[in-house]
């Protein structure tokens, strides 16, 4: 509202309506996914198990580990930025950041590993196994692309964040921004936590 | 509350000049208007193409077009008409322009998101079309883009899926504003109970858009991931399943049809009371089955597949599920009667759409109940019956509420009247074309004519003669209607603040209304 003399008006509860609202739109989004790996799975159920074995359970576990941590620390960094305590707040955001750059990290090398062993969409390899575990590989790369790119959007969205606590935008009495980016970071983080059993531990 | 001697929002001066203080502007009046100009290009080329298709259908054989143009017309219109036209529709231009009058706020709760839902808009408009002009020629798949042919089709079919996805964001983002805007920015005293019809139904309208629209957008990228990367979901070759996809896309398109009645059922609801001079009838029953057909609207999606290949079981519960949800519809065409009932009727322009809209609107309605029927829907499958009658809802429902809403909204949206005269000449021919055009399709439906082929059998010739015939009054009505409203909008006479003693927050600001539409927020006792 730009052009408004008075469009200076906060509202904390609002804003995270709107973003619960976006919230149910993204759980939706993936809800579609999920949908097709449940009646994918019911119809090649051993396929997948057999695929499954070839994910390396450690790397997913890790990447698990470092991403119920990195949630912690965006939420410690909400509580931070309440106390005015804006060094802390930088410094817990700088963690959180870090932390999904090595969750991306891992993911190419794990990636980088599959595709090295002709584990992709459309390789020959892949074809020779059967459908089940064609599909399988198909989900994997389709939900923990979108996840991972859900991801990059979150790093930069907490880069902007660490920019306005900088510059003094965000404060002990307007966090409402850190805290809906805290939120679409922990939705990224319950997504993966459903991702990680139904693709790693099904063997 | 006088503030009449503020400039109206036609005439602020903001900080950009020209184009840019519209295409920059996040006032929710002026993004109703970007919508309502951009929405209505969109329906003139669908509609030509429309008329195209009826033209080819006039005789047997081919008549202008061969059969690759005509489905790569059929296409077009399709996903013109559906994402780029009724989809935004009703919500996107009256919506955003009264919506926040209506329950007394100065704006929407995210004015620059309602700006940036435009751009989208635009973007995903231009990305959809530009499908007809790069590649290796236009889609041809019909908007449902159905595996496996969406994938193995040779045309040029990527721009259309992202351009949908696209405007599905754009779609997302109003619903969401909107939700926020009704639980946030309602005026002082206006409880849930005492908000207006018209919010009430976007406000159902905007639930759906903001839970069903993201299901088909993944579809999309699925679609996309198959052509693109040979992923396997939908393609019977790799293992994967066609009617998944159907499933999946009908979860959301089902809906979607909702997404374009609900505030064309709002429309009526605030139209027919104002011009019976009474409340409404049942101002509760509206509310709670307005926000009946919104969840049960998620549980039909499979009658449009009851030939497609589902479990007994599943096609039993689809077809009771959607006589069920036919039930809050008929409550409402209950209400309005019931308002219409010993109030003091004045036949004008926005009444004769509203009373239209009730007849078009039982007749697509009912047939739906035919269609829904587990046995006739056998026999009607993919007939002219189907087209016949999704027009009767879509256009007889949605279109005639809409016109009946810009006729009664005029006078507030550009502070002047029109040539009521013209207006309602023009919807007089409007309506005699659509029941000349639609009306003979059901007869072709039943006789067994098949939808989306540019040839039929010459048993067919004399109906189709009627039917495009109709096609052509019907396109001589609207351009009377737009004419009309065209030169209105410039040279009308000045309109009075209330022209027809409407009782809702927006005839009580001046016409046009105020930048901020409210110098102060009125309290609601």
């Amino acid at each position: 509202m730009s052009e408004y003399a008075e469009h200076d008006h906060y509202d904390h509860e609002g804003s995270k309506l709107g973003m619960w609202l976006f919230i149910f739109t993204e759980l939706l989004f993936f809800g579609g996914l999920f949908i097709v790996y449940a009646v994918m799975r019911y119809k090649n159920g051993t396929a997948f198990e057999f695929a499954g074995k070839e994910l390396d359970v450690f790397i997913g576990t890790l990447n698990t580990i470092i991403l119920l941590v990195s949630s912690a620390t965006i939420a410690m960094s909400i509580s931070a930025i309440q106390m005015e305590k804006k060094n802390l707040t930088m410094a817990l955001l700088g963690v959180t950041l870090v932390l999904a750059l090595v969750f991306l990290v891992n993911k190419y090398f794990e990636w980088g590993a599959k595709i090295d062993h002709g584990l992709y969409p459309g390789s020959a390899t892949l074809q020779q196994f059967g459908h089940g575990e064609t599909l399988f590989f198909g989900l994997y790369y389709f939900m923990t692309g979108l996840h991972a790119l859900h991801i990059v959007v979150g790093i930069a969205l907490i880069l902007i964040m660490m920019v306005k606590v900088y510059k003094k935008k965000i404060y002990k009495d307007r966090f409402v921004q850190l805290e809906n980016i805290g939120l679409y970071w922990h939705l990224v983080d319950i997504i993966w936590i459903f991702l990680f059993p139904l693709f790693y531990l099904i063997a | 509350m006088d503030n009449s001697n503020l400039p109206s929002y036609l005439e602020y001066k903001g900080k950009y000049k020209g184009i840019f203080a519209w295409i920059f502007s996040t006032d929710h009046k002026r993004i109703g208007l970007l919508y309502l100009y951009s929405i209505m290009a969109m329906f003139l080329v669908a509609a030509l193409l429309g008329l195209l298709m009826k033209t080819e259908l006039i005789a047997p054989g081919k008549t202008i077009m061969e059969a690759k143009a005509y489905n790569a017309v059929f296409t077009l219109h399709g996903i013109t008409m559906i994402f780029l036209v009724v989809v935004p529709g009703i919500p996107a231009i009256l919506g955003n322009f009264f919506l926040p009058i209506m329950i007394g706020a100065k704006d929407v709760f995210y004015p620059r998101l309602n700006l940036l839902s435009w751009w989208l808009y635009i973007i995903g408009a231009i990305v959809a079309i530009s499908s007809q002009f790069m590649g290796t020629g236009s889609p041809d798949t019909g908007w449902t883009f159905y595996a496996p042919y969406s994938f193995k089709t040779q045309s040029n079919i990527l721009p259309a899926l992202i351009g949908a996805f696209i405007l599905g964001f754009s779609s997302i983002l109003t619903g969401l504003n909107f939700i926020v805007t009704m639980h946030r920015m309602r005026a002082p005293g206006m409880k849930w109970l005492k908000m207006p019809l018209f919010p009430w139904t976007l406000y159902g309208t905007a639930w759906i858009q903001l839970l069903a629209t993201p299901v088909v957008g993944i579809t999309l990228l699925m679609v996309v991931a198959e052509k693109v990367l040979n992923i396997g979901f939908f393609d019977p070759t790799l293992g994967g399943d066609p009617i998944l996809y159907q499933h999946l896309f009908w979860i959301y398109s089902h809906p979607a049809v909702y997404i374009m009645i609900l505030p064309a059922m709002g429309v009526i609801s605030e139209v027919i009371p104002t011009f019976a001079k009474k409340e409404i009838f049942g101002y509760n029953a509206i509310v709670l089955s307005t926000m009946l057909i919104a969840f049960v609207g998620y549980f039909v999606w499979g009658h449009h597949m009851f030939t497609a290949g589902m479990s007994e079981t599943s096609l039993f519960a689809f077809s009771f599920l959607t006589f069920i949800v036919a039930i809050p519809s008929a409550i409402k065409i209950f209400n309005w009667l019931a308002t219409l009932y010993k109030g003091s009727i004045m036949l004008r322009t926005p009444m004769y759409w509203a009373v239209s809209f009730l007849f078009v609107f039982m007749i697509g309605g009912l047939t739906g109940m035919v269609l829904g029927a587990l046995a006739t829907n056998v026999h009607l499958h993919d007939t002219a019956f189907v087209v016949a009658h999704f027009h009767f809802i879509v256009f007889g429902g949605l279109g005639f509420a809409f016109f009946a809403g810009i006729h009664y909204w005029f006078p507030k949206i550009f502070g002047r009247m029109y040539d009521e005269a013209w207006a309602n000449t023009g919807w007089i021919i409007f309506f005699m074309g659509f029941l000349t055009l639609y009306f003979p399709m059901f007869l072709l439906g039943i006789q067994g004519m098949p939808r989306r082929y540019y040839d039929y059998v010459p048993e067919f010739h004399s109906t189709n003669i009627i039917s495009s015939f109709g096609a052509f009054i019907m396109i001589a009505g609207l351009i009377v209607i737009i004419i009309n409203l065209f030169r209105s909008a410039k040279k009308g006479e000045k309109a009075p603040k209330s022209p027809w003693g409407g009782k809702t927050l927006e005839w009580t600001i001046p016409s046009p209304p105020p930048l901020e539409n409210f110098e102060e927020i009125p309290e609601i006792k």
